[in-house]
This record gives structure tokens, sequence and C-alpha cells, in this order.
């Protein structure tokens, strides 16, 4: 099953690679993984997105625990919890005058941003969860995307409950 | 007090009452070692290869309890110390292994003797640090230290480069008695609800089994294993890793358990109804084939890493702590009556379940798994170890390699006290022994220490004799020559049809020569009824390096065997031909 871990981490050189390192140490799956620094400049807020079993994610969440910069971790995919997932993706599509309504149109239904305009080319920024920004890629042929670059997922627990030292 | 960094360090390590620091020069480290000359305390070895650092002083800690410390210089430096350090990691030995670094400007430059020290050592310590200030300095040691040391321990690799040592920098510093990190506290006290609940399955318990690994040694935890398993009678069979921990002698010790464990303790564990694990880590060379292992058992896992609870096997009643602090718990509540902590089931209520259960063993026992034709005019390798046993009166540290003479040690030496075998377990490092053994000895200088080795094994660091002839370390190399890579050539022999593909062992020095010209003593042992007076006269030199190469039968396997794949009541054991 696919489960979303959320990690505080000290905000020290080296600490993505202690968490990339044990996923491949280990073989564990990482399908995303995002960091950047908290409203305390000391830690890092790191998601991470990864599928296995129950056994393997309670490793995952154990070996986690146990590097020394991890200070604190969640996994948001266990029962009793509720929580809210989103990514970000910027995508650039081919735009000769022909296409340019139909793109305006389908940014307009996924609430997209047409962020940037050229003669040839659109580029829409779309949050959502994982499979609308599939959905959105879907709706284009393969050859009029140019480029998409996604965030990968960020998640966060419903309610006042929060992850935080 | 005003000190630059290569100050700090060696006041520091004086502080922190490191007494021994194994190590060898080289560029980026040369501040610290001008400064190490002002150092009170601390006593520095200059071992001759930086492997041989991190081993000495893993056996310094191994035979202490105490955290090993050692000092290697950058870029081939600390490549060289990285077989330590891992081995270290795998058996949970506390270490603090101080590299030196290219200077922080040039630091991802390719400089001359760099590598990146953090990253290649990240996947095996528990924990790296990289100083880019002198003003955290001290912090950071005391951090490497406190968390070598603490919860499951394990080696931390301080990478310091050049400049943050730099003479002529000076800032204040003082000791920091303790410290305290956010994101670092690890649990010692076992859960009593859990603890409770895995002492009335243990006294209702008909076939029980106590487990134990390196983890009772670790906790220091050896008299409250004692107090609880004489208390409840039960039989308890232990790890390569724990061996000691449990008096061998012991009638309630059924030996070592797993690949090569003995009959009675592997059918024991096969047949059990209640496993009792204890600071152990179900390793593959203890469960043999996973869905095989202990079918019938409820599980009792204590164990202080929450990661080696249901790692490979599924665990029933799991106690995360420190083993010492769970066993004395439970021996509390043995003991205690009162209403909140009394146990729901009557102390013997199955007395006559465990009787049957030890005339089952006592059955399994008759096997004598461990027999073995003495009669042979060619030394046997297991006589040679009962009889370090006799002479040593089984109160020697032993030390060993990795192979068949290991094995050997472990299954006849018979240890009775924890930290007297020293040994790589977890990584199987050939080569561990021989520096091992030095900072056996250093932490026990008027102590026997053997170093059970191999002409493989021994050939991996015998550059060593140099050290410790240097430092004048009286060890008795026991050297079990076969001519063979004797395990390799027992898998070729068992798997591969005989073919003895590089198990060979070819152009094989002349080990006395070899002592003899490092200015050790040298002997040559051939024949079964030299065995015991060369050990004597070995041992009764105590200021003497002596070296004595046992000439031992070429073709001894390692029996009774689990082969990979099988159960654990599958063993192989020694052919009858072979026991007349």
């Amino acid at each position: 099953m696919r489960h979303i871990i959320s990690i505080l981490m000290e905000n020290e050189s080296g600490a993505l690679s202690r968490v990339a390192g044990l996923f491949s140490a280990r073989a564990y799956n990482i399908e995303s993984l995002t960091v950047a620094p908290t409203e305390d400049p000391s830690l890092s807020r790191m998601t991470l997105v990864t599928s296995g079993s129950e056994e393997i994610i309670e490793q995952i969440t154990k070996q986690l625990n146990k590097l020394v910069d991890v200070v604190k971790l969640n996994d948001l995919n266990v029962s009793g919890v509720k929580h809210i997932e989103r990514e970000m993706m910027l995508i650039k599509v081919k735009a000769p005058v022909s296409a340019r309504d139909e793109i305006m149109r389908l940014s307009d239904i996924f609430r997209g941003n047409i962020i940037d305009v050229t003669d040839d080319a659109y580029t829409v920024e779309l949050t959502g969860t994982s499979d609308k920004l599939n959905a959105f890629i879907a709706s284009f042929d393969c050859d009029s995307i140019l480029e998409t670059v996604r965030s990968g997922v960020m998640g966060i627990a419903r309610g006042s409950s929060s992850l935080h030292l | 007090m005003e000190l630059s960094g290569a100050e700090i360090i060696a006041q520091f390590l004086d502080d922190e009452g490191v007494e021994y620091l194994f190590g060898y020069p080289g560029g980026a480290v040369l501040h610290i070692y001008d400064a190490l000359l002002q150092a009170d305390k601390v006593k520095h070895i200059l071992v001759r290869h930086e492997q041989a650092a991190t081993h000495a002083a893993d056996g310094y800690a191994r035979s202490t309890g105490r955290t090993g410390v050692a000092l290697v210089t950058s870029g081939p430096g600390m490549t060289n110390a990285v077989t330590g350090i891992a081995t270290a990691y795998l058996d949970s030995i506390p270490l603090v292994v101080i590299t030196g670094q290219v200077p922080t400007g040039v630091i991802g430059s390719d400089a001359f003797q760099e590598v990146d020290s953090v990253g290649i050592s990240r996947p095996c310590v528990k924990h790296n640090f990289l100083v880019n200030d002198v003003k955290d300095l001290a912090e950071t040691l005391k951090k490497a230290f406190y968390v070598a040391s603490t919860g499951r321990p394990g080696p931390v690799v301080v990478d310091i480069p050049k400049d943050v040592t730099d003479p002529n920098i000076k800032i204040p510093y003082s000791h920091m008695p303790s410290i305290e990190m956010r994101s670092y506290n690890p649990v010692t006290k076992g859960h009593p609800f859990q603890i409770k609940k895995a002492l009335e399955l243990m006294l209702q318990a008909k076939k029980p089994v106590f487990y134990t690994g390196g983890g009772v040694v670790l906790s220091n935890a050896s008299a409250s294993l004692c107090s609880l398993v004489r208390q409840l009678g039960f039989p308890i069979t232990s790890t390569l890793m724990g061996l000691g921990a449990y008096p061998s002698s012991d009638e309630q010790f059924l030996g070592m358990l797993g690949m090569h464990g003995t009959y009675e303790a592997n059918m024991a564990m096969h047949d059990t109804d209640v496993l009792i694990a204890v600071g152990a880590r179900f390793d593959d060379r203890v469960t043999g084939h996973l869905e095989k292992f202990c079918p019938d058992a409820k599980i009792i896992h204590i164990d202080i890493d929450p990661s080696s609870i249901s790692k490979t096997v599924k665990v029933d009643i799991p106690i995360v702590g420190d083993v010492d602090d769970v066993l004395t718990t439970m021996l509390e509540m043995l003991k205690d009556d009162s209403k909140e902590t009394s146990l729901k089931v009557e102390k013997s209520s199955c007395d006559q379940e465990i009787k049957d259960w030890w005339k089952q063993i006592k059955v399994w026992r008759k096997k004598n798994c461990l027999r073995y034709n003495k009669k042979t005019k060619t030394i046997k390798p297991q006589y040679v170890i009962e009889k370090l046993h006799e002479v040593t009166k089984g109160d020697a540290y032993v030390t060993s390699d990795v192979g068949q003479h290991q094995m050997f040690a472990a299954q006849y030496y018979g240890f009775d006290e924890p930290r007297r075998w020293i040994n790589s377990g977890g990584l199987g490092t050939m080569g561990f022994g021989l520096p091992a053994a030095m900072g056996v000895q250093l932490a026990h200088l008027d102590k026997p220490v053997a170093c059970v080795t191999g002409e493989g094994s021994i050939q991996m660091n015998i550059q060593e004799l140099a050290t410790c002839m240097q430092y004048q370390l009286p060890i008795k190399i026991i050297n079990l020559n076969n001519r063979y890579l004797g395990m390799v050539r027992q898998w070729q022999e068992f798997f591969y049809e005989g073919r003895y593909a590089m198990s060979y062992m070819d152009s094989i020095p002349d080990f006395v020569k070899l002592a003899e010209s490092y200015g050790h003593v040298g002997m040559k042992i051939d024949k079964t009824s030299d065995v015991e007076d060369a050990l004597k006269e070995a041992f009764a030199m105590k200021d003497k390096l002596v070296f004595i190469d046992f000439i031992t039968n070429r073709e001894e396997n390692v029996y009774p065997m689990i082969a990979a794949g099988k159960g654990q009541h599958e063993m192989q054991l020694a052919p009858d031909s072979e026991l007349v």
C-alpha cells in the first residue's frame, strides 16, 4: 500500500542523503520525496511517498526513526489519521493557434493557471492530488507536451493534530 | 582556557577519560598529532595499518564496555578504516573514529588525499559528523561519544578538516559534562505492561527456551540474565555474539545455536512453544530457513532497537528497552506479590511439563554432537581449543578471525564470562583477530589473551606483529594451520562437489621465522601429543608474544551444520566414520 510519511529533521547538510541512502541500502521504494526548511530554520520538513507491505512500512518508519537527525515523523496513512495531500506541477505544452482555446478550457476545468505564454508554447501551473495531475497530463497527446515538472507529494493531517516539536 | 582545534581534541580525549587512542598519522591530522604530544592521559598506540586501528579500538571496546577511539588521516587512511568501522557497526560496538579531512576551502576539489568520508561511511555508521567550524568541535565530539555509547551502540565518525585544527586559531574551551540532543532519545525502560504479559506467557510455557545474543553482553545484563534463567529453570542457548553472558559450563546451557550450533540447542529451538529472545536479532545464521524457524513458538523479543523487532521474524510480545533493565524488572515482578503487579499465573503451574521438556533435551544431548576423534596423530583443531581452555583454566580473553577456527573456538572454548569472546560475528571480517587482541591486551595488561586464527586470516593483518613488539603485547597466537581456507573448502566439499576453487593456500610463510623476524617467539607444532606442552610453554612466557603454528588435520569440517535453506532440525552431524 502507498504511504505518505512526514518527517521533521535537523536542517543539516547531509540529512537528505541519510534518508535517500537508507532507502537504497535497504531496497525500499521511494515514489517521491520533497524537502524544505520549516518556519523554524533549524528544522527541515520532508514528505516521502513510498509503498510496501505493512511489514515493510513498519520497518521503514522504524529505520527512519533510528536516523539520529530525524526528530519526529508521522505516517499519514495509518488508521485514525485523515490527511490532505497536494502536488504541484508545471507543464509546458505546444500552443499553436488552433489549440490555444482548448488548452485554456482544460486549464480552467482543472483549475490551473497559465503562467507563461509565448508564440508557440503555454506553461500551466496546476495543484492537486497526483491523480488529478495525471488526469491533466492524460488529456494531452504525448506529442504536444514539451516538459513536465512535479513537486512530489506534500501531505498534512486534517484538524488540529500537527507534526511539530 | 583558549585552545586550538587540535589542542581541543587532545584535551577532550583526556577529559573524556579515554585511555588509548589507536591511530596512524598523515597530512590532514598532523596538527592533531602535534597537540597529542601534550596530552597527559590518553596514550596513542601506533598501528601499522588503519584497519588495525579500528579493530584494536573495537577489541578494547568489546572487552571493557567502554567506547573505543581511533584516529586516522584523510583519504586512504579513512578508506582503510572502513572495514573496521563496518565490523563495529554490524556488531553494535561503541567506537568513535576521528578522520582527518582536507581543509574546508578545498573540499570537493579532488584535493590530494581527499575522499567524501561522511558519504563513504554513512551506510556503516550509527551516525557521522563533518566539523566545519572549530567552534563546533568540542560539542560535536561530545555528541559523538554520547551517540556511540548509548541506546544500541555503534561507531560514529567525526570528520575534521585540517584548517579546523589550525594551531594558530584559539578559542575558549571547557569540557561539557553531558549533552542532550532533541533528535536522539533512546528508550531504555521497557513497558511494564508488555513485561508483565511476557512473564505470564513464560510461566505458562511447557517447552520454553531462552535465546540470547550480543545485546546481553552490550547491556551488561549477564547477572540479571543468570538470576532469571536459574530462577525459572528454563534451558538457554546463545548466539555466537552472546557467548559467555551465561556460563557455558552451567547445566541449563545448551550451547550455541544456529548454523554450527549444537544438536540440542537447535532441536530445542525447533520444538519450543515459548521462545524468549533477549538482545538477539534473528540473524540468518541463527534462523536457517525462515519458514521452518520455531514453527510452534510464541515469541517474546527484548531489544533496545525497535527496528530489530519483527524485522525478519514476526514477534508476539515485543519489549523495547535496555536488556538489563527489562530483565531486572522481570525479576522484581516475580518477587513482588503486591496487587498491581501480581501475575495472573501460578508460578509453578507447568512444573511437570518443564521436567518432561528437560527429559527430551537430555535425549538430544546424548547425541554428543561435538564429539570428535581425539586419537589421531594429526592435530584436530577442536583438540587445540579444548587444550587452550584447560591450560588457561577458561580465564583467557579469546579473539578470533573468521572461518572454521572461529567456529571451533566458539564451540569448544566454553566461555563462562561475558566480554571474553571477541569476534566479528556480523560482518565476518578476516583480519580482525590480531588487532582486536591488541586492544584487548592493552585493556587487560595482566590477563592472558589468545588470538585463535588460521593461516588465511592471520595474513590479512600480519603487519600488526610489529605493533605488538613496539608495545610489548604478550598475545598468544593460536594459528590453526590447515593449508586451506577451511570454511570455503568445507562449502566447496559439500556444495560444489569438492571443486576447491582458490581455497588452497599456497606459498604459506614460515610463521616461526616470521614471528622471530619481528622479535617474537615462534613455535611449530605438528603432533597431537605436543599440543598441551606447547600451550603451557607459551602461556608461561608472560611477557612474550608467542606465535604457535599448529599444523592441523587438513580436511576437518565444522559440525553440526545447517545448510542454507534447511530448517533448524535438519542438521548435518559429523559422520560416524570420523568418530571412531
